[in-house]
């Protein structure tokens, strides 16, 4: 394993938290996104055809759950025990909680995108 | 204490003697229902579920009796609405979710290698909870009393008391009860899952049950607290006139639908997830392998448990909101498909890739995967919105949640039933009868209700209790009603089975060869401690991994393996690699939580009678009844600092902060109150949408920012104090500890009336319009939570003058400063909107 950048990583300390970073920031995108829209759709009765600040809440979200996926991807190499990783050991529960972690960044990665096309294809509060 | 010491068979028949004595059920007519050991609450939580499952299945067989040929008069069309309401409302509340607690509660110990959960007196107290209040919902229909407004009880239809009578109230307050006895369960739940696993048994050896259980009953904290908001604001219209969902007021009937969908979304995970979690425990048992992608079952579990939050508008397409709006919970709705199919896979790749024994539980978890894709491919279908429109409140929705529910929940229960059985009982249940059951049941659901995905698109509504014969949907619905008795015959064949167990010969230990640890129960013992000795874990499926796992164990060759002390005992161990922290003394057999659920229902049931006097005589009694229990049974300072538990290990017999059970209990518990009151605050705001002005013209004035800041200063510096009196009585001052929370008990008297003074003195009158009325909520609530500060504060204080609390013996005040941490934000939360946001806005 190279040293640098994903020596780091891999030393950032994981909890049950950490497993839960990505699908909370797609929750709170989602909040947002929801509160964004029938904020401005009450209040303004319109919003903009490239809203910057939707957009610039989607790409922060992006980011995050990227960021989360990385460092989840990183520590999910952690050398040490043989496969399959099974056992009751500190590298085999990290590489665990690291796998789900990536997991989770994948899903919630597709489901901001998700959550995001309507403004692509929505133009109105109608 | 040596692994030799256990070759010694004296001393492990003195010790089983010991074991038997301590975990002995109590015996009697009436003393045996004191019990509180999770074996048999969790027998008497998961037959009471049945029974009302049974209840609503014979209500549905008289509505699809009424429904059999057009213009039928079997019942009138108002006890038609009583029939589909209570069906509805039973199957969720008093079937679904309680049955994932009961079974929870009964194997979930023995899934952990532990002796029991770690609060069975709360358990008992949510199982009769759950009991006083279903016999109290269900038992309306024999007075014609029955809810009648639908399970989701949409206003102003159920608010308005002259188009609804008692019924409405008898769903609110009954069903609110049983809310309680859920996030009781959920707390249970959480804490047993986190803090009571077996050394060894980190996260990633977890059985997956654990995992589901877990996130589900997280789950529960989140979605049922927004519906016990939505409960109160509801109750307060019918009881005292205050115009939430009114609109010639300034109400609104969609913030019911909301509260009402931010709880009923999830909740169809909520009970969807336990009992594919069944699945994740027998596929592997029949596959004859570990089952594959793990991690990806966790994704499956965590991912849809946080988009389940996301698709309650999916419900309400047709409420006008916005289409952006609707598109994003479209979306969502579309997203949850991804780790539903992952689940599903996971489990097919298990089968594919062992060697699978086709027994009659995997029958059943098979057949209910074929009924729930289907329910789920009807699910994709509704959540595109421009179909939903089409579909809306017809019988094709009917379809898909059946389809939905039993695959989903139903059928997997079954298999659990088949399955589990033998755990509990040592008898396995017939093959034959229960294949014969099973196709009966699969053709029955099918029958029933696929013809009513074509009655429903041919425009039959839902909640119709009849038809004319010229829309041409007889003959669906007779072949619905022909199949649903087929269906309840298949039930029938499956009851049978289960009576004819008692004459069964007792069956082999472990008798479908499982490597979980609950199969480490021997049914031919009838020992009721759990476990012989709380066992070492290093893999999945120790009985088949570890070498001589059932033997060490009988042996008692883990950990604590005695009763020395003549107490009941568990091991508390850390979050994410179970290490060894403490040994808790468990609660023993005791009246006092079924006395405290019979006056917790006291204050529900006669409220809905409008009996205020006696209700507020029972809310005495069940702070009484709490206190009591608090005291007696909790915290208590041991008689000596440790206790061996063998292999030369010492534990602490008392633990506090936030390695403790109880910490966790209290932070679970205000997790789900936060909720409950992000809940109320979500009205404040939407109200703000909903208006052009809100606050409305003449009306902004009040409260005032004087009185909500002058609440919010004592709401904070009793926090404060608080804070220091955990801080002083820790370092060894304990007179300025009682001193900080003797002030702090003040302060906290006084907030209760500077929290109400912003909104009284202004003369708000909550009768005349949301604004008055979504203020004074918010204003009672706070200054409510600021009167259980006092008695929190004033008991800290009690069990530190009596010697229970000491520096060194501290988790009351400990538990008490996470119950003010969550004040504090709720305070602030509070006078900041009420007191400020109307000169923002």
């Amino acid at each position: 394993m190279k040293r640098g950048l994903p020596g780091w990583a891999q030393r950032l300390r994981v909890t049950l938290w950490t497993l839960i970073v990505p699908p909370a920031t797609w929750a709170v995108h989602f909040l947002f996104a929801y509160l964004w829209a029938a904020i401005n759709c009450a209040k303004v009765g319109r919003f903009a055809t490239f809203p910057t600040l939707f957009v610039a809440g989607t790409v922060a979200a992006l980011l995050v759950i990227l960021a989360s996926g990385w460092i989840a991807w990183q520590q999910s190499r952690v050398p040490g025990d043989p496969a399959p990783h099974e056992e009751s050991t500190d590298i085999d529960r990290l590489r665990f909680l690291a796998k789900s972690t990536l997991l989770l960044s994948g899903l919630s990665f597709v489901a901001v995108i998700f959550t995001a096309l309507p403004v692509v294809f929505i133009g109105d509060c109608r | 204490m040596s692994l030799h010491a256990q070759d010694d068979p004296e001393l492990r028949a003195a010790q089983e003697a010991r074991l038997r004595e301590v975990w002995k059920p109590p015996q009697g007519l009436f003393l045996r229902w004191t019990d509180t050991n999770n074996d048999r609450v969790g027998v008497w939580y998961t037959l009471t579920a049945f029974g009302f499952m049974l209840f609503a299945g014979v209500l549905a067989l008289i509505m699809r009796t009424q429904l059999a040929v057009p213009d039928n008069d079997l019942v009138s069309a108002n006890s038609f609405n009583q029939l589909f309401t209570l069906h509805g409302s039973m199957m969720m509340f008093l079937f679904a979710v309680p049955m994932f607690e009961a079974v929870s509660i009964l194997i979930l110990p023995q899934l952990l290698g532990a002796r029991d959960l770690p609060f069975p007196r709360l358990s008992a107290f949510g199982y009769w909870s759950f009991l006083l209040g279903g016999v109290f919902v269900a038992g309306s229909i024999f007075f014609n009393e029955a809810p009648d407004g639908g399970w989701f009880m949409y206003p102003p239809l159920t608010t308005r008391t002259d188009l609804s009578g008692l019924g409405a109230d008898i769903w609110m307050l009954g069903l609110s009860f049983i809310e309680v006895s859920s996030v009781a369960a959920a707390v249970e739940l959480i804490v047993g899952v986190l803090k009571c696993r077996p050394p060894g048994m980190r996260l990633n050896l977890m059985p997956l049950y654990a995992w589901y259980i877990l996130v589900v009953a997280v789950m529960i904290l989140f979605a049922f607290p927004p519906l016990i908001a939505g409960d109160l604001l509801f109750e307060m219209e019918r009881l005292l006139n205050w115009p939430f969902f009114d609109s010639s007021r300034g109400g609104d009937p969609l913030l019911w639908q909301h509260l009402f969908w931010i709880f009923g979304h999830p909740e169809v995970y909520i009970i969807f997830l336990p009992s594919i979690a069944l699945f994740a425990m027998l596929v592997p048992t029949f596959a004859r392998r570990h089952l594959l992608g793990y991690p990806w079952i966790v994704l499956a579990a965590v991912g849809t448990a946080f988009l389940s939050f996301g698709l309650w508008v999916h419900h309400m397409f047709t409420t006008g909101l916005p289409k952006i709006s609707l598109a994003f919970f479209s979306a969502a709705s579309e997203a949850v498909v991804i780790p539903t199919g992952v689940q599903i896979f996971v489990f097919i790749a298990t089968l594919w890739a062992g060697r699978v024994t086709w027994s009659t539980p995997l029958l059943y978890a098979t057949g209910s995967l074929a009924i729930f894709v289907i329910g789920g491919l009807t699910g994709v279908m509704v959540a595109v919105a421009p179909f939903d429109w089409q579909a809306h409140d017809t019988y094709f929705v009917v379809a898909h949640l059946h389809y939905v529910l039993i695959g989903g929940t139903l059928m997997p229960l079954f298999a659990g039933l088949y399955y589990y059985w033998p755990l509990i009982t040592g008898k396995k249940l017939s093959d034959r009868l229960g294949r014969i059951a099973f196709w009966m049941l699969f053709a029955g659901a099918n029958i029933t209700f696929f013809p009513m995905h074509f009655s429903g698109l041919e425009g039959m509504p839902r909640r119709v209790f009849t038809y004319p014969a010229e829309l041409g949907i007889g003959g669906l619905n007779l072949v619905s009603t022909l199949g649903a008795y087929l269906f309840a015959a298949g039930v029938a064949v499956v009851c049978l089975d289960l009576a004819l167990s008692p004459r069964r010969r007792p069956g082999a230990r472990n008798p479908w060869g499982a490597g979980t640890l609950e199969w480490l129960e021997d049914p031919a013992d009838d020992a009721h401690w759990g476990v012989r000795c709380v066992p070492l874990i290093s893999s999945r499926y120790p009985i088949w991994d570890q070498k001589d796992f059932v033997k060490k164990v009988d042996e008692g060759r883990f950990f604590l393996p005695d009763a020395e002390e003549g107490r009941r005992e568990t091991i508390i161990t850390t979050v994410l690699d179970a290490r060894p922290l403490s040994v808790v003394r468990l609660g023993t057999p005791s009246f006092k939580p079924m006395l405290t659920a019979v006056a917790l229902g006291g204050v529900f049931i006669l409220t809905t009678f409008h009996l205020y006097w006696a209700a507020l005589v029972c809310a005495f009694a069940t702070l009484f009844m709490v206190l009591w229990w608090l005291w007696t049974g909790t915290a208590e300072i041991p008689e000596k600092e440790c206790k061996p538990i063998g292999h030369g290990m010492k534990l602490p017999l008392y633990i506090s902060g936030a390695a403790a059970p109880g910490w966790w209990a209290m932070f679970i518990t205000m997790m789900a109150d936060a909720t409950a009151f992000s809940g109320l605050v979500f009205g404040y705001y939407f109200f703000w949408t909903r208006h052009a002005d809100f606050p409305p013209e003449g009306m902004d004035a009040a409260p005032g920012a004087f009185w909500p800041m002058v609440a919010l200063a004592v709401a904070l510096v009793s926090w404060a104090l608080t804070v220091a009196a955990r801080q002083l009585n820790a370092a060894g001052a304990v007179g300025v500890a009682r001193a900080a929370l003797a002030a702090g008990a003040a302060f906290s008297a006084y907030g209760v009336y500077a929290g109400l003074a912003g909104p009284w003195l202004s003369g708000m009158d909550p009768e005349a319009h949301v604004y008055p009325a979504i203020v004074w909520t918010l204003a009672v609530w706070t200054a409510a939570h600021s009167g259980v500060a006092v008695i929190m504060q004033g008991y800290a204080l009690a069990r530190s003058i009596a010697g229970r609390m000491t520096p060194k013996y501290d988790a009351d005040v400990r538990n008490i400063t996470v119950y003010m941490h969550f004040f504090a934000l709720t305070a602030l939360v509070t006078y900041a909107t009420i007191g400020l946001f109307p000169g923002v806005s």
